[in-house]
């Protein structure tokens, strides 16, 4: 068995091993504080060259990958909390999204930027937030969540060997989640969608990342009850491919999407808004719901963040409702 | 250039063992500086006490701990009147409390109480204290330098002769934003005082690992902004540095850059002394310690006869029960109500 943070370094450790025009450059890389067990030692096995851990300067490490990638490299830099990567949105969303594009297309850009997200230990607002339906309305930025060790690894290696500038988001509440990994399975963004991942015939439920864990702990649940979900993770939230969610919501007729950000103009919106405008009229049992973060930033406080955090059985609740 | 005179090189400042001597005290009003170092005993205490309670599980927010480099703050706080506005970073306990920020609402506010400096709702990253001009101390590196200097900005449009500080590290220069607010606080000649204090540290790495020269004062050189370096650890060097920059802001002399050189003698976060943090920091740490601020202000107020270790003694007696019963009183105190989540988000 290996958990998600392990599988991550696995990924690293692939793509350092097998291409030498990979490398790896953001603030923390050295520290487990800041980047927990995904990246252990790679800077002694790879050398302090190609795992680099920089001063606190988020904007030009990015803009710094970004240049690097344009000249043969595949950069893949590193933010240990999506908070910090805020400070290098220019280089993101201005430069590396667009770059390929405004100058006519056909040039490869293969820089990921990996931002890991946090959520809870009384850490609060500005050290809390996921933010990916943000990056996901951007054209031109391929985003994935992976939500299992082995997506966690090969999604990784995915986004580095493409063309493409992809976010790719970690959870710091998945490190721990275990699973045997299958050998490495190198394939294109391209090909990667939504999955099904626990079949059931009463209702979909969509989560991505962390929501995911969540949706599969609700549906546990949930079978006890005599309700059967079918769990789709998203995977991949841009370009987002609906397809798998419509067929799903066309059997059985009821939709919940959990999304571990806010509500409005978020991912969770998105989903329902593809399926809603896409599916046969009639196919419908019910009104499709979403479950989201609550409209407010991150407290610190124990008993609002009980409160703020989505839990399985915020999802089993909701789902029992939707059955009535 | 002389090193000690070069805006680049710390020089013996950043040496753990020079610079051990009990401070001179110069002209200064003995009984101020006896208030200052009974308030310095209270930060290290108060400090002390957040640590054993991260250790014991009671306190679960990040607490990043100045203990060790408690001076700087009260440097600046000696001088701070109504109007100015103050602003930190995520290692600002010694900030708040400097500027006479409440104990019990600031162990209140770590614990997540209604009755925290921040009404429990943004924890030791988050503190504010509007009473003794503290605007805000926030985890974002780098974050207030531009908050403060558009705090300077507001100032200088009123006409008044309040000012801004911008707290910051050693870490923080290395963001883009310092070269933005230094040039535009140089160019409109704003009434800011940036004080760097540089620990030596951003986290787990040493600045050598970080930047090519040691002293930050080469960024406010680079923007014709008037520096100082200090010995971070002798409050009596920055209660008159700092006076002298913030008399000079306050009567339209433009900004000023100071770089008080320190050392924590904590982890970067936590109760932990990381000495497993690169060879360097264990074997400076032991060296630093010599260089404590409250022993070196301590036996320089003894020698002079201002005080005495009795005094002193005393006075740590009735600083711990001030402690205790700010604690008790912290953790007796509620938890802010569920609506508190939702009531705050819009003004
Ligand atoms: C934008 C941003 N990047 C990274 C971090 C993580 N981080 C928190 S404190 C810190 C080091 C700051 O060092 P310094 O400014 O010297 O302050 P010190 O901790 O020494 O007081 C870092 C990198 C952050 N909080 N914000
Ligand atoms: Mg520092």
């Amino acid at each position: 068995m290996t958990n998600y943070g392990s599988a991550i370094r696995e990924g690293f450790s692939y793509l350092l091993n097998n291409y030498k025009e990979v490398f790896t450059i953001g603030q923390g890389l050295w520290s487990p504080w800041y980047v927990g067990n995904t990246m252990t030692d790679l800077d002694k096995e790879f050398g302090k060259d190609r795992v680099i851990d920089t001063p606190v300067s988020e904007l030009a490490t990015t803009g710094a990958a970004l240049g690097a990638a344009l000249c043969g490299k595949r950069p893949i830099v590193i933010h240990p909390r999506v908070d910090f990567g805020l400070l290098a949105v220019d280089q993101i969303v201005n430069q590396a999204a667009k770059w390929a594009h405004m100058f006519g297309g056909d040039i490869p850009l293969p820089l990921v930027v990996r931002m890991i997200v946090n959520r809870g230990g009384e850490q609060g607002a500005q050290h809390s937030q996921s933010l990916h339906s943000w990056f996901a309305h951007i054209p031109g930025l391929r985003v994935v969540i992976p939500s299992t060790p082995t997506d966690a690894r090969d999604l990784l290696i995915a986004a580095s060997l493409g063309n493409n500038p992809v976010v790719y988001m970690d959870d710091r509440w998945l490190y721990d989640l275990e699973e045997d990994l299958p050998p490495i399975q190198v394939n294109s963004l391209d090909d990667e969608c939504p999955k099904i991942v626990k079949p059931g015939s009463d209702l979909t439920i969509v989560g991505c990342g962390f929501t995911t864990r969540l949706s599969i702990n609700a549906a546990d649940q949930l079978s006890k009850l005599g309700i059967e979900s079918e769990i789709i993770d998203l995977r991949v939230i841009n370009p987002l491919k609906c397809e798998t969610i419509i067929e799903s919501v066309s059997k059985t007729g009821r939709l919940v999407v959990v999304d571990g950000d806010w509500e409005n103009c978020g991912i969770a919106g998105e989903v329902i808004a593809q399926v809603t405008t896409k599916i046969e009229l009639g196919k419908l049992k019910a009104n499709p719901a979403r479950i989201t973060l609550p409209s407010a930033p991150a407290p610190t406080s124990k008993v609002l963040e009980e409160i703020y955090y989505i839990s399985d059985k915020a999802i089993v609740d909701r789902v029992i409702d939707m059955m009535k | 250039m002389n090193e000690e005179y070069s805006s680049k090189s710390l020089g013996i400042l950043s040496d753990p063992t020079a610079c051990r001597e009990p401070i001179n005290l110069k002209n200064q009003s003995r009984e101020s500086l006896i208030s200052n170092l009974e308030l310095l005993v209270l930060i290290r205490k108060a400090e002390e006490k957040i640590a054993d309670n991260v250790e014991n599980g009671r306190i679960k927010c990040p607490c990043h701990l100045a203990i060790g480099q408690e001076a700087p703050a009260i440097g600046i706080a000696a001088h701070i009147q109504k109007g100015d506005a103050v602003f930190g970073a995520h290692r600002s306990h010694a900030h708040y409390l400097a500027l006479g920020g409440d104990l019990r609402e600031l162990f209140a506010e770590i614990l997540g109480k209604e009755t925290g400096c921040s009404k429990g709702m943004g924890g030791s990253m988050h503190l504010r204290s509007l009473k003794n001009q503290l605007y805000g101390t926030v985890p974002i590196v780098g974050a207030t330098i531009p908050i403060a200097t558009g705090a300077a900005l507001a100032h200088k449009l009123d006409g008044n002769d309040s000012i801004a500080v911008s707290f910051l590290g050693d870490g923080a220069v290395e963001e883009g934003v310092l070269h933005e607010s230094l040039n535009l606080a140089s160019t409109m000649n704003l009434p800011v005082i940036y004080v760097v204090e540089n620990n030596l540290f951003a986290s787990h790495l040493h600045i050598g690992l970080r930047q090519p020269n040691d002293s930050t004062c080469r960024f406010a050189e680079a923007h014709n902004i008037k520096w100082s370096r200090i010995d971070g650890n002798d409050t009596v060097k920055l209660i008159e540095t700092t006076g002298t920059a913030i008399n000079c802001a306050r009567s339209n002399g433009g900004p000023h850059f100071i770089e008080a050189v320190t050392y924590r003698w904590r982890g970067h976060v936590g109760h932990r002394e990381d000495n497993d943090v690169g060879v360097k920091r264990s074997d400076d740490l032991e060296g630093w310690k010599k260089r404590d601020p409250i022993d070196r202000l301590a036996r320089a107020l003894f020698d002079d006869g201002a005080y005495t270790q009795n005094e002193l003694d005393t006075a740590k007696l009735e600083i711990d029960r001030k402690i205790e019963a700010a604690w008790q009183q912290a953790e007796e105190d509620r938890y802010p109500l569920k609506g508190e989540l939702f009531r705050r988000v819009y003004a």
